[in-house]
């Protein structure tokens, strides 16, 4: 039985999956239902500094995109920091933590960017015996207007800044959250790691709109007919996040740098990927507050079932697994050469292949064979797109079939050359190296 | 004394009044906005869609699903309508079972096609509750053109001529505009009066007039039309019953289905509805399933229906089929009717021949089976009566007993067109084809005179 207890910069946890700083960590009450259901750890929703807390809005605080059958594909936020008393919410982590003491517990701080203010909370946090220590960088809304969150995250020196002050003031293990909202997320990362953090998180949600209200103009979620840009996160923002863990997991500068996947993880198969990519955990949230904490269960099911078929013992056996088959595209084989093929038993005959590659692509696919409606790929015309392969409806109809070392390309005339060669020394590469001979 | 189901003889007020409610309900009810939008979410929007190319009238149903699930459900009635006028009845009726949904990809791919039918429903009801309108006529043109039958053919024709802005008349034998829709449909497949809001929906476009109790060959004659009007459309049913060709046939009891549906249809009171307590159907179409189910709906104990062939060859579809069984109508296979038994006058049995198949041809066996009936309805198909159409004037040309028609549904005579259950071509004896029928030869008629 594969074993996915999970040790993230020295924090332990019986797994993998914590649930991250939002409102499903806001207090005590939830926290407690999260750990029975069996996360195996929680960032607990930032703490502000002392004093009257922040107010939220009092009308919608989300908005969404769905797929079909209205799934939650993408959900976005301008919900802000705990709105709780900090006295409150120290009181009840700290109870909470003597409660589950096997659990991972970390307090998400969020203070103005002022060194008396994280010298005056660290002490406080540390007091609940709670795990570690989240900056909240990251908050794309509200607290960025107030220089916070996001504000911070966007500049790297802030980021080096801070992360020196709370190593110096804390003895727990510092986890630096990043914003998405930049344009190179190695930048903050390196800040972070000079710094000294002890890991960083990311992402966080990403500035959006999810919609406009075509009866009254309003951006969605609208406040009395106004909207304001929220964060974005769900399943829609996976792909963003895994290649900003990649980014990081692979730049020499940060490469072994503990890494928090967060990112609209939905299933085991979504953490598993971010784990190959080389997160030492996972963060989720968008999942929970879509289906409830349950699905963890999935979560840590599917996971043990996948490392056991697959051989894999512990999560070191597949953290960052991934991380060194992330390239940059010159560097791709550009002798691989794949065709689309459809099988035909499988295939429903939808021609939704047929007609996504006719009128946006190749013309490689055809639509009727002697007087028959038949989907069929033409390989002479096929450049292995995989197209088809992402409209077709039908899981595992239409594969990509890599052709061997000494075929004929139909497309090309040419035969499929056996060794790897790449756009660097590629004749059509005014900038190619010329190959020693 | 029996009541109830068990009362002896061709009786009424065999349930209670909320029974025959419940029983003549809706038989699929209409989709509410969320159902629609779950359903019109499973539509993968198929290129040269396999159920636009099943829809006798091409309906762009991947196109009209995608407009429900994006809230435009005014654009899809639309879509609908701009192939076929009569959608509604269409959604309705339409055995989808043989049509769209048969070839719907995830029937295919799951054994569950996307529900068409009631989709096209959903859509069309926003659009006649509304009572929107989206066609206007052209410029008039002054022609005059004369349709005979106030049918799905009729009608389709009505709206197509006068949308192109002639001005048509349309001459209908019965009290009733609708044909088939208000007389010959199962009364649970069209609740609350729908054939006539359809009629009044599809006339609200303007320059249509329709004459009721005017009948061909006994009012007027096809020679009057083509003096009067700029061009005629034929668009009448089916007339005649075929016969049983069994001994006692003028029995008391024995009765045609097609005129019990039609009564069933037109009863202001069910309760009042005389059925018998053993009721056998003979025939394997549609018209014999929706008699036999009717039949049982009524309070009958016993419905049996007898076809001469084997299941695979019965006209009505599987659904059907599995319709009558869910309503506890015995169907048996491979019996023809050889002789009515009456006492006193009235039907108490039916004795039926088993058949066989001996090579290409339907033998009697000589076995026979005897069945209690006090009812037995015939539903052996319908045949045209030509005799109205030559009282006067030229010979209009038939061919197997139907009006002889070109791909555009000109007849044999100048200015005459016909389409729909009157004529032989290459079209099922269904609604929607009847809508094709009539909208194409409309299309035709407009050409010709316009040219």
């Amino acid at each position: 039985m594969a074993d996915i207890r999970n040790n993230f910069v020295g924090i332990k946890s019986p797994n993998p999956f914590w649930l991250a700083s939002a409102p499903p960590t806001d207090k005590a009450y939830n926290v407690e239902r999260a750990f029975k259901a069996g996360w195996g750890g929680v960032v607990w929703k930032t703490l502000g500094e002392e004093g009257p807390p922040v107010v939220n809005v009092n009308g919608p605080r989300y908005g969404a995109i769905w797929g079909a059958d209205r799934r939650l594909l993408g959900l976005n936020n301008i919900e802000l920091i705990t709105d709780r008393d900090l006295q409150t919410n120290l009181r009840e982590m700290k109870q909470v933590k003597m409660n589950w003491p096997d659990r991972a517990l970390i307090a998400s701080i969020m203070v103005p960017c002022e060194e008396e203010s994280w010298k005056a909370i660290l002490p406080l946090v540390e007091e609940t015996e709670a795990d570690g220590i989240e900056l909240n960088f990251g908050c794309p809304h509200g607290m960025s207007e107030r220089g916070m969150g996001a504000a911070v995250g966007q500049v790297p020196e802030y980021i080096e800044m801070v992360v020196r002050w709370c190593k110096q003031y804390t003895r727990m293990p510092v986890i630096t959250k990043l914003t998405p909202n930049i344009t190179d997320i190695r930048k903050p990362a390196r800040a972070a790691n000079a710094g000294g953090t002890d890991a960083v998180s990311l992402i966080n949600t990403i500035n959006s709109i999810t919609s406009v209200n075509l009866d009254n103009f309003s951006p969605e979620p609208s406040i009395d007919g106004k909207g304001s840009h929220g964060g974005y996160c769900g399943p829609a923002v996976k792909p963003i996040a895994l290649n900003m863990v990649a980014e990081i997991a692979r730049d020499p500068e940060t490469h072994g740098l503990p890494i928090s996947g967060i990112g609209g993880i939905t299933t085991w198969r979504d953490a598993a990927e971010f784990l190959a990519l080389g997160a030492g955990n996972v963060q989720v949230c968008t999942a929970a507050m879509t289906y409830g904490f349950k699905i963890v269960q999935e979560m840590i099911a599917g996971l043990e079932n996948w490392m056991d078929e697959k051989g894999h013992r512990s999560l070191d056996d597949i953290i960052g697994r991934a991380t060194p088959n992330v390239s940059d595209w010159q560097y791709l084989n550009l002798n691989y050469i794949a065709k689309a093929h459809i099988d035909q038993d499988a295939c429903i005959k939808c021609g939704r292949c047929h007609i996504a590659c006719e009128d946006t692509s190749h013309q490689a696919i055809t639509a009727m064979v002697d007087g028959a409606r038949h989907f069929e790929v033409m390989e002479d015309e096929c450049v292995g797109c995989n197209l088809c392969v992402n409209v077709c409806p039908v899981d595992g109809c239409i594969t990509m079939v890599p052709l061997a070392a000494g075929t004929l390309d139909q497309r090309t005339g040419k035969t499929v050359e056996p060794v790897y060669a790449n756009w660097t020394t590629h004749p059509n590469n005014p900038m190619a190296k010329v190959a020693a001979e | 004394m029996a009541t109830g189901h068990f009362k002896e003889g061709i009786v009424g007020g065999r349930l209670s009044s909320e029974a025959y409610a419940d029983n003549f309900s809706d038989l699929h009810p209409p989709l509410d906005h969320h159902e629609a939008l779950v359903e019109s979410d499973r539509c993968y929007f198929c290129y040269d869609a396999p159920c636009m190319q099943a829809c006798p009238t091409s309906i762009d149903i991947p196109m009209f699903i995608r407009q429900i699930a994006t809230g435009n459900a005014l654009g899809s009635a639309k879509t609908i309508f701009d192939q076929n006028i009569l959608g509604g009845m269409c959604a309705r009726v339409c055995p989808t079972e043989t049509l769209c949904e048969e070839v719907c990809v995830r029937e295919t791919a799951e054994g569950k096609p996307v529900q068409i039918g009631r989709l096209q429903r959903y859509a069309t009801d926003v659009a006649m509750e509304e009572g929107k309108q989206f066609y206007s006529r052209a410029k008039s043109t002054g022609k005059k053109i004369a349709v005979v039958g106030a049918g799905p053919a009729g009608l389709a024709a009505a709206h197509r001529l006068a949308r192109h802005g002639h001005d048509v008349t349309v001459l209908e034998a019965r009290p009733k505009s609708g044909g088939l829709n208000e007389y010959g449909i199962a009364a649970y497949k069209s609740v609350d009066n729908f054939a006539q809001a359809e009629v009044d929906y599809v006339t609200a476009i303007g320059g249509i007039t329709i004459e009721n109790g005017k009948a061909l060959g006994r009012d007027y004659q096809l020679s009057d039309l083509t003096k009067t009007y700029d061009a005629v459309f034929l668009g009448m049913g089916l007339g005649g019953v075929n016969a049983l060709r069994a001994e006692g046939e003028d029995t008391d009891g024995v009765a045609n289905a097609v005129d019990f549906i039609a009564e069933l249809r037109q009863a202001s009171d069910l309760g009042s509805l005389p059925v018998g307590r053993r009721v056998v159907v003979i025939g394997g179409g549609m018209t014999a399933v929706d008699a036999a189910v009717q039949s049982k709906l009524l309070g009958a104990e016993e419905v049996t229906i007898c076809y001469r062939r084997g299941k695979e060859d019965m006209n009505a579809s599987e659904f059907e089929q599995d319709l009558a069984a869910a309503n506890g109508v015995t169907i048996r296979h491979w019996l023809q009717p050889k002789r009515v038994i009456a006492d006193g006058g009235k039907a108490i049995a039916i004795e039926l021949e088993y058949t066989a198949m001996n090579g290409e041809k339907l033998v009697g066996t000589g076995e026979t089976l005897r069945l209690a009936a006090d009812q037995v309805f015939k539903a052996i198909g319908q045949s045209f009566v030509p005799a109205a159409l030559n009282g006067s004037g030229q010979a209009i040309a038939l061919e197997n007993g139907r009006i002889k028609v070109d791909a555009e549904g000109r007849s044999s005579l100048a200015k005459v067109w016909a389409g729909g259950d009157c004529v032989v071509d290459s079209r099922e004896d269904l609604t929607v084809s009847a809508v094709a029928a009539g909208r194409d030869a409309a299309e035709s008629i407009h050409r010709t005179l316009m040219g």
